[in-house]
């Protein structure tokens, strides 16, 4: 904008505080949807320029008074208060008009948090979802929105929130079965989709075998399970432990296809252990059987 | 004019001057720097040998250190450089010898033995490595038998690697800013407990990784005063393994030189996580784990590399616990060496003198570093 426009313009701002709101030379809508098309009707004969003013645009038309000036639709497209001023050599004239975002959705910002968490977990799971029309404008009227959290194996859970404010939020329970669970918020046509990691919990125990290996002694755990039967995924750190007459040996062995195994020092009367995080495991005293 | 002249003049001859002297008479540690051949002391007293060695390694010369030696024919000098610097890249690599003591054991008229300890300067602090060295008598002049360890050797073989690596993708610049990143990991402060030392406080820990990826964690701390004012934030650096692997838990140090517990009325416990690429190989065995009681009080063993992969560095990491499994101690030490596949290599923790009588059980782990791999 050139410096002597935006002169014009916030002269016309200031000039307009003194005006009356509605003006009869001045016909022009209360309030429009963004991105509709309008029009305003300009009283009187001669030359004048019509001006709309808001916070993000400005329109300038030069006109002739007496006639009724249209807007194509989309020419008003952000959401807010707006002053429509009428300039012509001998008047001014002022009126306002509101444009609203529009009524259908169209776009969605989903915010699901965490985007992984524990199975089994109350109210671990929440969503918030900001409703825009198609020019990014924030829908404040009260807009239904639908939240679903379903797993791989179809089971789901559904909430229905109205929006507050252009905003709506939900929270849901992890389920009991780890996975990539779908978690999609609708509203109208309009739909955003999250995943959500069900990842398993603690190993709900960890019972542990020691067979002989050649010279050493063979650790290996039954497959790992969480409390609702998920298989605890490779990676996991499971610590075997061998005491033995004061001396001590510990080997951190990763989980490999659900079960942790590993080969310690062959000690008869050898207290052998294995824990993993916060969970102990069955101990074994080793006699070389 | 003719003032500025005299003065340059003078300066110059002054420094011609010391030039002069510094040349004829040069300070011992200069010459050590230069490589100069007065830096070898005199070898006519068994003490002096071993000195003499010493100060050669230390100035790296070590085609003079190798010509000194008895026993050079059993070893190349290439040989006897890389028994003190390492087969492979290890934390001596990069690492030159600070200091040296020499402690005399035995000695009769024509042989002594004497223990060398090397004062490493590495990045991680200073590195210690002893060594038992046998001086005999040879024509009136003291040379030392080197105890050269030849390279370990690993017989060709095969050992299948399969177990997990985890990459992470972090979301795009461009997307929308609802949309989800991955999740940092979550990590849990199951163990905290501060001392009063005389070198300041110090707050002991462990950190546990509950979640199933690998996470880059590390911990700070703040002591807070009157009205939850904070006093002095620290972190724990290097006094933890920064690398946790899913439910692999660590334990941490943080330490606040010259503060004191009184007037501290609350700590505030941060711990941060990141994910982070990693792999769970290579595995570590820490093997015949012993506590030693005072006086001398330490923790040893050896850690056994069960993977294929050369690990060059290690750290090791002591939790100590008392009787009713309340965390006293918290100690680490670098291993200088690398470890090779199946190759057990020794350490040793030190633990303080009045704590180790506390101390009745311990929980060992090592946090390692690969060439070209990570933390």
């Amino acid at each position: 904008m050139k410096p002597q426009h935006a002169l014009l313009i916030c002269g016309l701002l200031v000039a307009a505080q003194w005006l009356p709101a509605q003006n009869p030379r001045l016909q022009a809508p209360q309030s429009i949807a963004a991105g509709d098309g309008f029009s305003i009707q300009c009283g009187g004969s001669g030359k004048a320029s019509l001006y709309i003013l808001g916070i993000n645009q400005v329109l300038k038309r030069e006109i002739d008074l007496g006639q009724t000036v249209s807007f194509a639709p989309g020419a008003l497209h952000n959401a807010g208060h707006y002053l429509v001023i009428l300039k012509s050599s001998d008047s001014l004239d002022k009126s306002e008009l509101d444009v609203t975002a529009a009524k259908s959705p169209s776009d969605l910002s989903f915010l699901a948090k965490p985007s992984r968490l524990s199975v089994g977990i109350r109210d671990g799971i929440t969503g918030a979802v900001y409703v825009f029309d198609s020019y990014q404008n924030l829908i404040t009227t009260p807009v239904p929105v639908t939240f679903q959290l379903s797993n791989p194996a179809g089971a789901s859970q559904t909430r229905l929130v109205q929006t507050r404010n252009g905003a709506a939020f939900t929270s849901m329970d992890s389920t009991q079965q780890q996975g990539a669970d779908k978690f999609v918020a609708r509203a109208g046509d309009v739909a955003s989709t999250r995943i959500v990691g069900q990842v398993p919990g603690d190993p709900c125990g960890i019972k542990m075998a020691a067979k002989p290996s050649g010279q050493q002694v063979r650790l290996e755990t039954e497959p790992l399970r969480d409390c609702s039967g998920n298989a605890v995924p490779d990676g996991t750190i499971v610590t075997f432990t061998e005491t033995y007459q004061g001396a001590q040996t510990t080997v951190d062995v990763p989980l490999k296809r659900g079960i942790a195994q590993v080969d310690m020092p062959a000690h008869n009367g050898a207290m052998l252990s294995a824990a993993s995080g916060v969970v102990l495991g069955n101990q074994i005293r080793w006699e070389g059987q | 004019m003719k003032t500025g002249g005299v003065l340059a003049a003078f300066l110059m001859a002054a420094t011609i001057a010391l030039v002069v002297v510094g040349t004829l008479w040069p300070v011992p540690s200069a010459l050590a720097y230069a490589g100069g051949e007065h830096l070898l002391q005199s070898s006519s007293t068994p003490e002096g040998a071993v000195t003499s060695l010493g100060e050669a390694i230390r100035a790296r010369a070590w085609d003079k250190a190798y010509s000194s030696l008895a026993n050079k024919a059993q070893f190349t000098e290439s040989q006897f450089e890389l028994d003190l610097t390492g087969y492979y890249p290890s934390l001596l690599t990069y690492a030159t010898v600070d200091h040296f003591d020499v402690r005399p054991i035995h000695s009769t008229d024509s042989e002594a033995d004497f223990q060398i300890k090397l004062y490493w300067s590495t990045v991680v602090g200073l590195s210690s490595i002893s060594r038992d060295l046998h001086v005999t008598k040879a024509g009136g002049q003291w040379q030392v038998e080197w105890p050269i360890e030849k390279q370990p050797v690993v017989p060709p073989q095969v050992i299948p690697v399969n177990y997990l690596r985890w990459d992470v993708i972090y979301r795009g610049a461009g997307e929308d800013w609802g949309t989800q990143d991955v999740e940092a990991p979550h990590v849990r402060i199951v163990d905290m407990h501060p001392v009063q030392r005389a070198d300041g406080v110090m707050i002991l820990g462990e950190l546990l990784n509950e979640d199933v990826v690998p996470a880059y964690v590390s911990v700070t701390a703040t002591l807070l005063g009157k009205n939850q004012a904070a006093i002095a934030t620290e972190g724990s650096a290097d006094k933890i393994s920064h690398l946790l692997l899913p439910k692999q838990v660590t334990p941490f140090l943080i330490q606040f030189p010259d503060r004191t517990l009184s007037g501290v009325t609350g700590i505030r416990m941060t711990p941060f996580s990141n994910l982070i690429s990693a792999s769970a190989d290579p595995v570590i065995e820490i093997d015949n784990q012993h506590l030693n009681p005072a006086p001398d009080a330490s923790l040893n063993g050896q850690l056994i590399n069960q993977s294929g992969q050369i690990v060059n560095v290690a750290h090791v990491l002591g939790t100590f616990y008392d009787k009713s499994g309340q965390l006293v101690w918290v100690a680490d030490r670098y291993v200088n060496t690398a470890l090779l596949p199946q190759t057990p290599v020794p350490f040793d923790i030190r633990i303080p003198e009045d704590l180790a009588r506390s101390v009745n059980s311990e929980r060992t782990i090592v946090a390692t570093y690969s060439e070209g791999g990570a933390l």
